[in-house]
């Protein structure tokens, strides 16, 4: 089962339509009693509902010698409750009509169904259960930790891309938590426990660290009744939320990595920055940053490095990719695959160049406005997908966003000027807070073997 | 205490949702014809275009040809290069897509109401009058050809591109829409304009809308973007093609941990009376996730895979019955094992009422959840129309899978299913698994 998610800055765009003060059409929110904060998304062209529950607690969260526990326990949420037995919830979600999956990221752990409306009773009922009453058997935690190894196999150990991508994530980050693999590292996911996993439960699982997402055919009023029947009588926890985690220092090293592997067809080079991410009701930095990126690479043929490298032959491909949907810092990534008789070093040279140009030139006004256009498009566009604002909600106040941050959004990213994009440019395109990684074939590699890759900024989504 | 959400499930199957979508049958003032489903709450259109016969329209020794035009189609029209094109479709915040398949060449279009005509007429210069640039062909071929040497190292490309040539012989299906690295390096200017003229044509589309579009707009805007085209295409639509799979294992040596399996064997057409039975029967077998025996027996109980799937896989041109899995080396003939043993237990055992019910009840609920969105609804409406279903399959299709009996699931599965008849793929380093040829 996995659905794989990438956001791209332009999806993240997307969140509602009119969007000042007051709540944007079909949105609403509450907040129960016991503290679970909900939003309802109203959309009444088809019979659907999406519930999602996001869990204010990721891999980001987890104690040294720990690493995996918070996708592990995301695995261990199927195994079970006192009325529901191992796999049953999946099982009565698909025996009715609907799919059912879960993430965890580094700031958050979600779990989500899609069914017929009329049985959004149902699903509420089901994962309000395990909210409170998760039992995991002496018999699956074996099984399942097997299970999560394979996960790791195949999407990690099985890819040297994958691979490179969390050695370059260890070495960027000095001290944050974000430099540990969500999925974990192998030997200590060896080790993880039932008890660990209970422990992790305990502690973190309460609707007070919680957000519900009811999106699709259903009114505010039936949602809200529905969420104080099912969710109001689960109790909340004293210190359920997360600590505060490392931060990073202040850093002053450029660092460069390289890695060969015969199962690598082409060089890829892959550079990423600190950059600051999206905060409560301070989000114009990352708004610019997000814009940044849709100059740089949003386009094959008239964004600023198709027309530099790609047009002139000197790269095949090249992305540039930036998610302010997190608690912490994050990165801003850049990638390219050199093109046909193109040396690494000189497309690297070209890159840099390119990004030198745009730090001194600053963006062309009609290639902006163009993007503007884009953006506003996308909005309208993004109102077609019930299921894809349910997840701008739950990202969004998962990492401590306020649902006016996320209502307000597009006119941040629409009110983005020049000036805005150039400061953002110059924080992470001229910083030493950087990791440059060349991926390559193997030792001998000549330079014309390309391959379609993102700069994956955007942390890791693994699915059960 | 596991009873109490049982009851509950079953007094909700009563109630399932069956608000029908109202699908318009039109025909363009050009005589185009079109389905749509109409609805004007969010202020743009969905257009989905499926011109027959795909890249399964190449010539023999241009394979890739139309792979390789498709995505030269938004690379610059009319008096626009490539550059100053897609500055155009930029600055109107349309969105198209391009897309090269085994049964069909799609294009699948978003614009805004507000300049619909502006970005239909864009569309138009690229079906019509592509330029087909020396630059940008050169650009877009080593691009092309950068995907082919990246599937060449990509284990699950590996698999499935082994499994598509033991599966059919000479037909297009058995190789790859992209091409060789050979073949595209070879393609000229005439071979793409050919290309175009083989499969861009009016005699092979199929239509379909949704969205901020009456029909009579819908009409216009069709015969705007699609009248230019040629009448017909150059060559016939291919022919439907006989399975050549054999039963066996291939093993392909991968030096990765894990060993990535596929599998397939013979399938059933959607015109077998008995192909909602083996749809059903699919889905108790691999093809419903958690709920399938071979999640259960291969996932849940053992751990050895993070995931196991089947699914009838129905092509215009020809049919299986595949799936595919991922396994630790050292566990992945134990995996293998057990995907037999259940083709057995299933061939020879049947189902329970449970499974068929449950299957039942998914397979219909599930079904008009498919229709949330404009995107969705066209792209749904285009498809039905290439493999030549009616417009009130829509209505009809949860009957037939309802109408589904314990023992059409047993006959098809006898009929069908044959552990010794599937032909499996590994890549990888399997211990324990011997190659049969």
């Amino acid at each position: 089962m996995n659905i794989f998610l990438r956001l791209s800055p332009l999806t993240l765009a997307l969140a509602a339509t009119p969007a000042l003060a007051e709540m944007p059409k079909g949105i609403s929110h509450f907040k129960l009693d016991n503290g679970l904060e909900a939003v309802v998304i109203e959309d009444h062209r088809a019979p659907v509902v999406v519930q999602m529950v996001w869990y204010k607690i990721g891999s980001a969260d987890e104690q040294p010698g720990k690493s995996g526990i918070a996708h592990y326990l995301e695995h261990l949420m199927f195994k079970g409750t006192d009325k529901l037995g191992p796999g049953e919830l999946s099982k009565t979600v698909t025996a009715n009509g609907g799919m059912d999956n879960a993430f965890t990221s580094y700031d958050y752990t979600a779990y989500f169904q899609r069914i017929a409306a009329d049985r959004l009773p149902l699903v509420m009922e089901m994962e309000s259960d395990r909210m409170q009453n998760l039992k995991i058997g002496e018999d699956d935690w074996k099984a399942e930790r097997q299970v999560v190894l394979e996960e790791r196999s195949q999407r990690t150990d099985s890819d040297p891309g994958a691979q490179f991508s969390e050695e370059r994530s260890a070495v960027q980050f000095y001290n944050h938590p974000y430099g540990r693999p969500v999925i974990g590292w192998r030997q200590e996911m060896e080790g993880l426990t039932r008890e660990d996993a209970i422990e992790w439960y305990d502690r973190h699982y309460a609707p007070n660290d919680a957000v519900l997402i009811i999106a699709g055919d259903v009114t505010a009023d039936q949602a809200r009744e529905l969420a104080e029947k099912y969710y109001g009588p689960v109790p909340s926890k004293a210190d359920a939320a997360r600590k505060a985690r490392p931060q990073e220092p202040e850093q002053r090293s450029a660092r460069r990595m390289e890695r060969s592997d015969p199962r690598v067809a082409q060089p890829v080079m892959i550079r990423t920055t600190l950059a600051p991410e999206r905060n409560a009701g301070d989000q114009k930095q990352a708004a610019a940053l997000s814009v940044l990126a849709e100059l740089l690479a949003g386009s094959a043929q008239t964004s600023v490095l198709a027309r530099d490298l790609v047009l002139t032959g000197k790269a095949l491909y090249v992305d540039a990719a930036y998610d302010g949907l997190t608690v912490d810092p994050t990165t801003f990534g850049l990638s390219l695959v050199p093109g046909p008789g193109v040396s690494n070093a000189d497309a690297e040279a070209a890159l840099d160049a390119a990004l030198a140009k745009f730090l001194k030139d600053g963006p062309d006004p009609t290639q902006l406005e163009r993007v503007k256009t884009q953006i506003r498009a996308s909005r309208i566009y993004a109102q077609d997908s019930a299921h894809g604002r349910a997840y701008d909600y739950g990202q969004g106040l998962s990492v401590g966003l306020t649902v006016e941050d996320v209502n307000d959004w597009p006119d941040i990213l629409a009110a983005v000027t020049a000036d805005d994009i150039r400061v953002a440019a110059k924080l992470v395109l001229d910083s030493r807070a950087s990791v440059t990684g060349w991926l390559l074939p193997d030792a001998s590699a000549t330079a014309d073997a390309p391959q379609a890759v993102s700069a994956d900024a955007a942390p890791a989504e693994e699915v059960q | 205490m596991i009873r109490a959400f049982a009851t509950f499930v079953f007094v909700a199957l009563a109630a399932l949702p069956a608000r029908a979508i109202e699908i318009q049958q039109i025909t363009s003032p050009g005589g185009i014809k079109a389905w749509l489903v109409e609805d004007h709450s969010i202020p743009f259109t969905s257009l989905s275009m499926m011109f027959k016969g795909g890249a399964s329209l190449d010539a023999p020794d241009k394979r890739g040809a139309i792979n390789l035009m498709t995505a030269l189609l938004e690379e610059g029209a009319g008096d626009m290069n490539s550059v100053q094109y897609a500055e155009a479709v930029e600055g109107l915040g349309a969105l198209n897509r391009f897309d090269a398949g085994d049964d069909a060449l799609t294009i699948s279009a978003r614009a805004l109401t507000e300049n619909r005509d502006e970005a239909a007429d864009l569309l138009r210069l690229a079906l019509t009058d592509p330029r087909f640039d020396s630059d940008a062909v050169e650009r877009v071929r080593a691009q092309v050809q950068s995907v082919i040497r990246n599937e060449a190292t990509d284990p699950n490309a590996i698999a499935a591109k082994k499994l598509s040539e033991l599966s059919w012989g000479d037909h297009p299906y058995a190789t790859s829409v992209n091409g060789t690295e050979e073949s595209v390096a070879a393609l000229t200017r005439d071979d793409l304009v050919d290309a175009k003229n083989r499969v861009l044509a009016r005699d092979r589309v199929v239509v379909a809308a949704s969205g901020d579009i009456t029909a009579q707009d819908l009409g216009v805007l069709i015969d705007r973007i699609l009248g230019g085209l040629p009448e017909k295409g150059t060559v016939p639509l291919p022919e439907k093609t006989k399975l050549q799979l054999t039963g066996g294992v291939t093993v392909i040596d991968w030096d990765s941990p894990q060993t990535v399996v596929s599998f397939a064997q013979a399938g059933l057409p959607m015109s077998d009376p008995d192909y909602f039975a083996a749809y059903v029967a699919d889905h108790i077998l691999g093809g419903g996730g958690f709920s399938s025996r071979l999640m259960d027996q291969i996932r849940e109980k053992r751990g050895l895979t993070y995931g196991v799937g089947t699914g009838l896989a129905n092509g215009v041109y020809g049919e299986t019955w595949q799936g595919g899995m991922a396994s630790a080396n050292g566990k992945v003939a134990e995996a293998v094992d057990l995907i037999r043993q259940e083709w057995d237990r299933f061939a020879e055992g049947g189902v329970t009422d449970k499974e068929l019910n449950d299957a039942k009840t998914y397979l219909t609920g599930e079904y008009p959840l498919r229709f949330n969105g404009n995107g969705k609804i066209a792209s749904i409406l285009a498809g039905m129309q290439l493999i030549g279903l009616p417009a009130d399959y829509v209505n009809t299709r949860n009957a037939q899978v309802e109408a589904v009996t314990a023992e059409d699931v047993q006959r098809v599965s006898k009929r069908l299913l044959h552990s010794d008849q599937i032909r499996f793929v590994l890549v990888g380093r399997p211990d324990g698994v011997t190659a049969t040829d």
